[in-house]
């Protein structure tokens, strides 16, 4: 699978600071039954999203006005925890989000992402906190940048922040490989494994 | 020679190649698949025309979304029937063996594994599932990937992993009488959290852990990934052994003692170290139950529900009011009498025949409480024919539990098994998140036992005073 190669990009944000927010919140279990990648948006945050009736929850952060067309998330720590299930990122991807920044992100989740052009960033904790200050300050009208290259996370008014990311994640994301046809470059060597083992 | 720990021979063992921007290119030994997160990645190798490298490595059986009640088809949900079509298709066309509905093998991808002798020490094994740490019992590099991933290693059997950290887990003392593997387990999220082993390979060490059988073992594993872990390890030894000798898929009696002679190397080396540790005092820790919407959010069942207040910082005071408005709890209530209208006996946790066993010991003779619906869902086909064996589906059903077929059911409720917005669950699964066991829904997380109890009384009970 080829993707978008991700190297800059500058959007909108919403935030959801909550901590632990786990894929069961991401994508619920009733709609894991697709057998395509495609189809998970609608669901994004379901439980939270909507009320019983159907209806839009009005106190969910991705309802309100402002975070409409967001394509940056400001999120808490842990993000992604829980189940494997790669649909989190296929919905939170098909909603409109290219880059999700938190304090911490859950191992599975962090390599889903990285397989879908997703990026994800990791500030400090008080870089949070200030992103989410400048998010509900900015009555929908808060955008960063986010530099995978320079590994910097900016905004208009001298917000600036590192960030680390593993080197092979960044180079994927970078170069939007396709990590099967590069290990199959190695089919040599995995054979030579298999050889030597038995 | 430097010390090395169980984790670290095993991955030295399966390093095909290290790119030089650090990741290495790790070799599988076994892959197992389900039917929920597999076919896309069979799509994906459809589109670009590739093949599955290693079928004879690669077993898949159907447990998330299968009903456990009738089986006949065609099934009541058409969405899931597709996707159990799509992994009959899917194994048929790649070659790939497969335990169907109609197989007496068929059950939890975690639970069938072990039962076969598929997994074994010293072994690098995935699945498209975050539970594929319970296979860490063998002393077994087990772990949970994505789709993509899954669709990388039909691909190639390989995964490109950067090194994980390590971090021991030592189990001081024995463990009390009425406390569980479970209990254990849930003791050490609550001391470190949901992320607390993040980035780490855990490997449980200790008295505790090596008098524990490998049903026991799974259960520790199993709920690895809930504090976090990439992995959860534990060292093989003669309960191992003991336990794979003689089952279909193990070592066959002519390279048994040349492969146990190997096996037994792979404990960690004395003074090998750890990137971390941490200490549980498994002497002191009594039968827990969940009290929030996270496995870090748990007790003793003498506790009570805590007071947002006492949590140290702004994040955990709102974390903890969510949670108590989820669950419907007020502070200071105390956990033991809290009244229950479901319980799960069941999931890749807590489905073997000594969780059933342990259940069915708990329910003879008595009576599920009026108003309360129970449910026993075995872990896979044998153990249900080993339960029926043994009588324990007389001793439920007498009981009023409702015994059913093998799937992973209400752990996640992506079949019919659900609770409705409400209900509260006493349930021997692994995770109590928001809407797990159905929207709505609000779970308690405890030991069989607890559990068995927790229907016969109609609330949650303090099982060690269960006469």
């Amino acid at each position: 699978m080829t993707l978008t190669p991700f190297i800059r990009h500058s959007g909108k944000c919403a935030a959801l600071p909550r901590a632990n927010v786990d894929t069961d919140q991401i994508i619920p279990k009733q709609f894991l039954k697709r057998v395509a990648r495609t189809g998970f948006g609608p669901a994004l945050f379901h439980d939270w999203r909507f009320l019983p009736d159907g209806s839009a929850n009005p106190g969910f952060e991705l309802n309100q006005p402002d975070a409409a067309g967001a394509t940056i998330l400001i999120a808490g720590a842990n993000f992604g925890c829980g189940s494997s299930r790669e649909h989190a990122v296929w919905a939170l991807a098909e909603y409109g989000f290219r880059a999700i920044v938190a304090p911490s992100f859950a191992d599975i989740f962090t390599a889903n992402c990285c397989q879908n052009g997703v990026a994800p960033v990791r500030l400090s904790g008080d870089g949070i906190d200030e992103l989410v200050r400048r998010c509900r300050a900015g009555n929908g009208a808060y955008g960063i940048t986010i530099d995978l290259e320079a590994q910097r996370v900016t905004d208009d008014a001298a917000f600036s922040a590192p960030f680390a990311m593993e080197p092979y994640r960044r180079e994927m994301l970078l170069r939007g490989l396709d990590e099967i046809g590069r290990t199959l470059l190695e089919e040599p060597r995995i054979a030579d494994f298999e050889r030597s083992r038995t | 020679m430097i010390p090395r720990t169980l984790f670290a021979k095993v991955w030295d063992a399966h390093v095909v190649h290290r790119f030089p921007e650090g990741p290495a290119l790790l070799y599988i030994d076994l892959h197992l698949v389900h039917e929920v997160t597999s076919p896309q990645a069979f799509e994906g190798l459809r589109q670009a025309g590739r093949r599955v490298r290693r079928p004879d490595r690669t077993v898949a059986t159907v447990d998330h979304n299968v009903p456990t009640g009738d089986r006949s088809l065609p099934l009541d949900d058409p969405i899931a029937a597709t996707q159990l079509d799509a992994l009959a298709l899917n194994a048929r066309a790649f070659g790939v063996e497969l335990f169907d509905l109609a197989s007496p093998n068929q059950g939890i991808v975690h639970v069938i594994g072990p039962e076969l002798g598929l997994t074994q020490p010293g072994m690098v094994v995935v699945c498209g599932d975050s539970h594929t740490s319970t296979h860490g019992a063998f002393g077994a590099f087990a772990l949970g990937i994505g789709t993509s991933e899954v669709e990388h290693v039909l691909a190639t059997q390989c995964l490109v992993l950067s090194k994980p950290r390590t971090m021991e887990a030592r189990f001081i003392g024995r463990r009390a009488p009425g406390v569980t593997a479970k209990d254990l387990i849930l003791a050490m999220i609550g001391r470190i959290g949901t992320a607390g082993a993040t980035g780490h390979v855990l490997e449980y060490t200790g008295e505790a852990i090596s008098a524990l059988s490998m049903e026991e073992r799974m259960t520790v594993c199993n709920m690895s990934i809930e504090a976090g872990a990439r992995a959860g390890m534990i060292a093989p030894d003669q309960t191992t052994f003991a336990y794979l000798e003689g089952r279909p898929r193990a070592p066959s009696n002519r390279d048994w003692g040349r492969t146990v002679m190997a096996w037994r190397q792979l404990a960690s080396d004395p003074g090998a170290e750890y990137d971390r540790r941490v200490d549980v005092d498994a002497a002191a820790v009594a039968p827990q139950v969940t009290w929030g919407t996270n496995p870090g959010m748990v007790t003793d069942i003498t506790g009570y529900v805590p007071n947002p207040d006492d949590f140290a910082t702004a994040e955990e005071r709102q974390a903890v009011e969510r949670a108590l408005a989820y669950m419907a709890l007020a502070p200071g209530t105390p956990l033991a009498g809290l009244p229950i209208e479901r319980v799960f006996v069941g999931s890749c946790t807590n489905a073997r025949i000594e969780d059933l066993r342990a259940a069915a010991q708990v329910a003879r003779g008595r009576k599920v409480a009026s108003g309360v619906r129970a449910m026993v869902v075995p872990g896979s086909q044998q153990v249900k024919a080993q339960g029926e064996r043994e009588g324990l589906d007389r001793i439920f059903l007498e009981a009023g539990f409702e015994w059913r077929n093998a799937g992973c059911s209400m752990c996640l409720g992506m079949n019919a098994d659900v609770l409705r917005r409400g209900e509260r669950c006493a349930s021997t699964s692994n995770r109590n998140f928001e809407g797990r066991q159905g929207a709505g829904g609000r779970t308690h997380l405890m030991s069989p036992a607890m559990a068995a109890a927790a229907a016969v009384a109609g609330r949650l009970v303090d099982v060690r005073e269960w006469s």
